[in-house]
């Protein structure tokens, strides 16, 4: 029953929160929304038992892309009442669209559960009884998938990268540190001695 | 009895949302990155489903492989935007077909 009433909840919010992220006026509010959406989404997959997957929700999405998102949300000076001048035009062919594409997959989940396919058999839990979810996933992410998973880092590496080299850029008109220059800068070319006459003082 | 197709109802609610999300807001690249996100949410929660259901974990692993790809496609989309904006002083995606190369 509990279970029943937590789904609901769950599932209701989660759609709420995503219909106000495309309908709300203000950019901010839709990544506060996506966070609501996530943190729901989470709870969803807490129900069936996949607790890695919801925290990494939690942790990968709230935890850095919203704030991402955010981040250049409020960075970049935008005029959003301007590019909101399309909405209504495109509103009544694009619910169409969602009303047609929703009925669709329904339609298509109803002919699963007629059961005329048969793709694989329903097992009570996808963990070992003896094990937690995390123990299960580590013992098959570093065995079977290891070379998904290394290639996962290295995605995630080659983002990094190309984030970083896109949105670096050279400013003119301010000096920054050149460590090369200085590193490269020897004692000999640095000092020298001199022995000035007294009174004359030095040359620089 | 909560079953596999109430997840999937949830799931595929979502993706229409994101979809439509795409479709509505056709000059705002922030909210259409979003939809994204929303649409790799409901694919998610799909294989999540499907990994309880089947009692198969490797669904589960795979949700973990979208969401690494998602993050990414966020950090570099997000890349993308700011030098665009920084080049051009808005944002609208209606004239990117003005770069030329």
């Amino acid at each position: 029953m509990i279970q029943l009433i937590a789904f609901y909840a769950f599932a209701s919010v989660v759609i709420a929160s995503a219909a106000m992220v495309i309908f709300s006026r203000n950019p901010v509010h839709s990544v506060l929304w996506l966070i609501l959406a996530f943190f729901n989404a989470a709870g969803l997959m807490v129900l069936v038992g996949a607790e890695f997957v919801a925290m990494l929700l939690v942790i990968v999405y709230v935890g850095a892309v919203a704030v991402l998102f955010l981040f250049v949300v409020m960075m970049l000076d935008i005029d959003f009442a301007e590019l909101r001048a399309g909405f209504m035009k495109n509103l009544p062919l694009g619910i169409l669209l969602a009303i047609i594409l929703v009925c669709e997959l329904v339609l298509g989940l109803g002919a699963m559960r007629a059961g005329s396919v048969e793709l694989g058999q329903s097992i009570s839990n996808a963990t070992p009884d003896n094990v937690s979810n995390i123990e299960a996933m580590g013992q098959l992410l570093y065995t079977k998938y290891i070379f998904l998973f290394e290639a996962a880092g290295l995605i995630l590496l080659v983002a990094m990268v190309g984030a970083i080299v896109l949105t670096n850029r050279k400013r003119s008109g301010v000096r920054p540190q050149n460590i090369s220059d200085q590193v490269k800068r020897r004692p000999e070319e640095a000092t020298r001695n001199a022995k000035p006459e007294v009174g004359k003082g030095v040359s620089l | 009895m909560i079953g596999i197709e109430h997840y999937l109802v949830v799931s595929s609610i979502l993706f229409v949302m994101g979809v439509l999300g795409i479709f509505l807001n056709r000059k705002n690249v922030i909210i259409i990155l979003m939809a994204i996100e929303l649409i790799l949410l409901a694919v998610n929660i799909n294989f999540v489903a499907f990994s309880a259901f089947l009692g198969d974990l490797t669904g589960q692993i795979f949700a973990m492989f979208v969401l690494t790809v998602a993050a990414g496609e966020a950090a570099i989309g997000l890349a993308i935007l700011v030098i665009y904006f920084r080049g051009r002083g808005t944002i609208a995606v209606d004239d990117v077909n003005q770069m030329k190369g």
